[in-house]
């Protein structure tokens, strides 16, 4: 006589074997009802990489200015909205006036400066051409420190340069490298929209953002492009903060500055935009959560599509087997042993259709990775939260039919034909 | 002590507004090692006793008492465990999981015993070999014949070491000769001091066995000692 009952684990443990066995024999069927929680979870792990890679590539390119910098803008960072745009369209431009007020009037400030982007248009050496895509930009000497720009070689702009108007250049890394594919740049000739200058500088590499190359543009002093351009040039204003501690109340104590000089009447909100390398991370994961959702939402569809699935075919298993139900009764099987052998048969249809979407939805959002040449990630949170709905979904689904298999009559189970 | 002692066992069902009495008030002392038939024509009542006896069914009324322990009153749970270790079934239609090799069939019951992976495939492995299986552990049932899935079901009854083998028309599904094999197999496990009750129609099969009970319209008609059991030429444990 055998005393011995079943420990929880070895039960668990009995219950996944015979349910992979299962699985195993009826192989099509199983493939067709995991088809469908593959669907469910591909989609949602696929979505959640890609959005994962852009705010990886974001977060990692996020340097376009330095530390404890903001800068003033007419447009907001990122914008996917037309009636937006519309409206950041109608505000003032910023001009180069602004930028002396700035500085006399923001005492917490550390440095302001100003950039203007003059205009595409093609450049040239003695050695090479590029297409006519090529931005020019204008900027003061501390712009150099608030844009976080590191030089590669040679100098910066000197206030003298810029206040004198000269006709240097600083050359974005991969410009420097189309026009001078040999030996250095330096003190060599440029020519953009028909105007020659001397390179002082190169820039060492800042990479891509979203597949845009952030190397490939020319910078002259702003004073020079006033001159060439004229005193309306729309400029961007950057500010920045002696330290973290003093920046928070910088930003308030130029927020005040601007409003005043825009005429801002109380109460009105800000006609500009704040923009920090921070800020533009948090506006993008606002903007995204927009898809996660509505991805989230398909998802949780398409997963309810294919627990019923699960069900079903779970229905039709239990009445398939009503004999071996029968048997396994009649032989010592616990009604809990029966609805485990079924949940856990559910919970494996449902999970190998979520570790497959896994993979294939880690690869696929993967590909974006490619496009805008960033690292791959792999979300574990979404993996493990894709698993974990999975078997919620296995369970749920599962146990009806479970228990539907458990309560069998085991009389007329064993004579079922 | 008597290994079952039933008392006034009665058990009606309701069907629709008529409630059918199938069995009446029966009252039997099977004692430990016995060889036992239980036989009666179709609508006796047999099959519901077997269901009594086999634990698959609770009586309306009266006691049932198996190894001291009485089953009647018994939870869904403990019945099912009083199956797993005190009752090994034998079915006319062999009942053995289609898609489990001879060697998992029989190794079934262990696993809801809770017996480890390893000493419950020594032990369906052994009670195969008894049986005459030696060289089938692998097979599938329908890569068997119905006298060799007849004894996998044998083997699957005994691994657990049962106080009863309950065998509902054991050839029931099988050619006469092969159902003389698998009564000589009775007949050696009885011989070994397993405790065998045979149901069936067939008074062939019932005069192997030492005692016979009659069932008719619910209840015993008669219970006669048999003198001489039949014995079957055949080699008892040939495969």
């Amino acid at each position: 006589m055998n005393s011995r009952t079943m420990t929880p684990w070895r039960e668990l443990v009995e219950m996944v074997r015979m349910a992979a066995n299962a699985v195993k024999t009826n192989i099509l069927r199983s493939s067709l009802t995991i088809l469908g929680v593959f669907v469910g979870v591909f989609s949602i792990i696929a979505v959640m990489t890609g959005i994962r890679v852009l705010q990886q590539n974001l977060e990692d390119a996020m340097n376009g200015l330095g530390a404890n910098t903001f800068q003033f803008q007419r447009f907001s960072a990122i914008s996917f909205d037309a009636a937006d745009w519309e409206k950041y369209r109608r505000r003032k431009p910023f001009r180069i006036v602004d930028l002396s007020q700035l500085e006399r009037r923001v005492t917490l400030a550390q440095a302001v400066s100003a950039s203007a982007n003059f205009g595409s248009g093609e450049a040239s050496s003695r050695y090479a051409q590029t297409n006519p895509n090529i931005p020019g930009n204008g900027m003061t000497p501390e712009a150099f420190t608030t844009q976080n720009f590191t030089l590669g070689e040679g100098r910066g702009f000197s206030t003298a340069d810029d206040d004198s108007g000269r006709l240097v250049c600083v050359l974005g890394f991969d410009l420097a490298a189309k026009l001078f594919p040999r030996g250095s740049p330096l003190s060599e000739s440029v020519k953009f929209q028909g105007i020659s200058y001397k390179v002082v500088g190169v820039l060492a590499q800042r990479g891509a953002l979203f597949g845009q190359s952030r190397d490939n543009f020319i910078a002259i002093p702003l004073g020079t492009a006033r001159r060439l351009y004229g005193e309306n040039l729309s400029v961007q204003l950057q500010v920045q903060a002696p330290n973290r501690d003093t920046y928070a109340e910088m930003v308030e104590q130029a927020r005040g500055v601007m409003r005043t000089m825009r005429q801002v009447p109380p109460g009105d909100d800000d006609d500009f935009e704040i923009v920090s390398n921070e800020s533009a991370v948090k506006q993008f994961r606002s903007l995204t959560s927009a898809i996660r959702l509505g991805v989230a939402a398909i998802s949780s569809i398409a997963l309810i599509a294919a627990g019923i699935g699960i069900m079903n075919i779970m229905l039709v298993s239990v009445t398939e087997r009503t004999r071996e139900i029968g048997i396994r009764r009649a032989i010592g099987a616990r009604k809990r042993s029966v609805m485990m052998q079924f949940i856990a048969e559910a919970v494996l249809l449902s999970e190998v259709g979520g570790a497959l979407g896994v993979v294939g939805g880690i690869l696929f959002g993967n590909l974006i990775s490619f496009v805008v040449k960033a690292p791959p990630v792999i979300p574990w949170d979404w993996v493990g939260i894709g698993l974990a709905i999975c078997s919620a979904v296995g369970i749920v689904f599962g146990t009806y039919p479970a228990w539907k298999a458990a309560h069998l009559d085991p009389i007329d189970s064993l004579r079922y034909e | 002590m008597s290994l079952i002692r039933i008392q006034n066992l009665a058990r009606r069902y309701v069907m629709g507004t008529e409630t059918v009495h199938a069995l009446r008030g029966v009252s039997v002392q099977i004692e430990r090692g016995e060889y036992l038939a239980i036989m009666g024509p179709s609508g006796s009542g047999k099959s519901t006793l077997m269901n009594l006896l086999g634990c698959l069914d609770t009586p309306s009324e009266g006691s049932y008492e198996l190894n001291g322990k009485d089953v009647a009153r018994m939870s869904d749970n403990e019945l099912a465990d009083i199956r797993n270790r005190e009752i090994g079934f034998v079915f006319q239609s062999f009942n053995l999981l289609a898609r489990a090799d001879a060697l998992h069939n029989v190794e079934l019951p262990l696993i809801y015993a809770g017996v480890p992976p390893k000493e419950r495939r020594e032990r369906a492995r052994q009670t195969l070999v008894n049986v005459g299986l030696g060289d089938r552990m692998h097979h599938r049932p329908n890569e068997l014949s119905g006298g060799q899935r007849q004894r996998v079901a044998i083997a699957r009854a005994l691994v657990n070491s049962p106080s009863i083998i309950l065998a509902d028309e054991p050839t029931g599904n099988l050619d006469s000769k092969t159902g003389v094999e698998i009564l000589s197999l009775f007949e050696e496990l009885s011989r070994r001091g397993n405790t065998i009750i045979v149901v069936t129609h067939e008074e062939e099969v019932a005069l192997h066995a030492r005692r016979v009970i009659r069932i008719r319209d619910g209840l015993i008609a008669a219970d006669e000692t048999n003198p001489h059991p039949r014995a079957v030429v055949a080699s008892v444990s040939a495969p």
